[in-house]
């Protein structure tokens, strides 16, 4: 009964995920974009991953299909032609976009914020914490008799 | 410490609130341009070929932006249906703004951009083309149409992304196009 179940529900969920697979998007980047030499490809394709396509904006210029993002990975391979290093080939596209277009961003500016943020969070949290955890040790029933003989002591 | 205790987690909550609450109002996709009170970029574009105007052979480049008087810096396709939607406003303010405006014509058939033009009129005062984009992507262009305020020494003083409305172009636009102005 139990293996019946489970294969109708492979039989399903197989052919399920199989067109799932074949729906994949299209790759993007079209095959006269490559460059000739496979280590320059590699170059472009890594630093492409880095940058923010402008028009889907959740999507890197090497995932994007849009118009733009062509555009972009051509001006890119133009100066992986020319030999350009990536900090200048990031320089070019934040002159013009701004820090928005690294995924990465920069730790210059207000951008601190998002790199520290996180850990200012947890700092706080473990102050708090362990705020908390030190008063709930306070919170242990008194030894009366030990109370008791102090206050005799005080006496 | 008690009190403290039971309003900290009520403060959290308000401030996440509060900024979640302002993210909602926020439009992600409008993005500030970074050439903001920079220089435009330096560029020389042909002329769209088949436009009628006065002077339609001049095309476009970086020194009409530097003639000390402000101008707008319209970046416009006739594939793009925003554009025809901002049009009349376009024109509208070619005649009231006391601005001359400039058009880059993006990723166009020159064919196409010329009869959109004598279709529904011509407010630029010289428009270059842009066939292959590379001019717009150093205007940091990600989408037509934009709209740019440039004051007479060639400085970018306000970009907006996306086709302008009446609303835009009272509280953003004009103000900043004279203040523009204002300083010649």
């Amino acid at each position: 009964m139990r293996g019946r179940l489970l294969r109708s529900f492979l039989a399903v969920l197989l052919p399920a995920l199989l067109l799932l697979a074949a729906l994949q998007p299209a790759p993007a980047i079209q095959p006269d974009e490559m460059l000739a030499d496979p280590a320059l490809e590699q170059r472009a394709r890594e630093l492409g991953k880095e940058l923010r396509c402008l028009v889907c904006q959740n999507q890197s210029l090497v995932d994007s299909p849009a118009g733009l993002a062509g555009d972009l990975r051509h001006e890119l391979e133009t100066m992986i032609l020319q030999r350009r290093s990536d900090d200048e080939i990031k320089g070019f596209m934040v002159e013009r976009y701004g820090d928005f277009v690294l995924f990465r961003p920069s730790m210059q500016g207000s951008n601190w914020v998002l790199w520290l943020g996180p850990f200012a969070f947890l700092l706080g949290g473990a102050f708090v914490w362990t705020r908390l955890r030190r008063r709930s040790d306070a919170d242990v029933p008194v030894d009366l008799e030990q109370a008791r003989r102090r206050l005799e002591a005080s006496d | 410490m008690r009190r403290l205790a039971f309003f900290l987690p009520v403060l959290i909550f308000l401030g996440v609130a509060g900024y979640l609450l302002v993210g909602l109002t926020l439009e992600p996709q409008r993005l500030p341009s970074a050439l903001l009170d920079k220089p435009a970029p330096e560029f020389a574009l042909p002329p769209l070929e088949g436009r009628t105007a006065e002077r339609a052979a001049d095309g476009l480049s970086s020194a009409a932006l530097k003639t000390g008087q402000a101008s707008l810096v319209n970046v416009f396709a006739s594939w793009c249906l925003p554009c025809r939607v901002e049009h009349p406003i376009l024109t509208e303010l070619s005649r009231t703004s006391g601005a001359p405006v400039f058009g880059i014509n993006y990723k166009d058939k020159p064919t196409d951009a010329a009869k959109w033009l004598r279709d529904l009129g011509d407010p630029y005062a010289a428009v270059g083309a842009d066939r292959d984009g590379r001019v717009a992507i150093d205007w940091g262009v990600y989408g037509v149409p934009e709209t740019f305020v440039v004051d007479g020494k060639g400085v970018i003083r306000y970009r907006y992304a996306g086709p302008l409305t009446e609303d835009v172009v009272e509280r953003e636009l004009l103000p900043a196009l004279r203040a523009a102005q204002k300083e010649g």
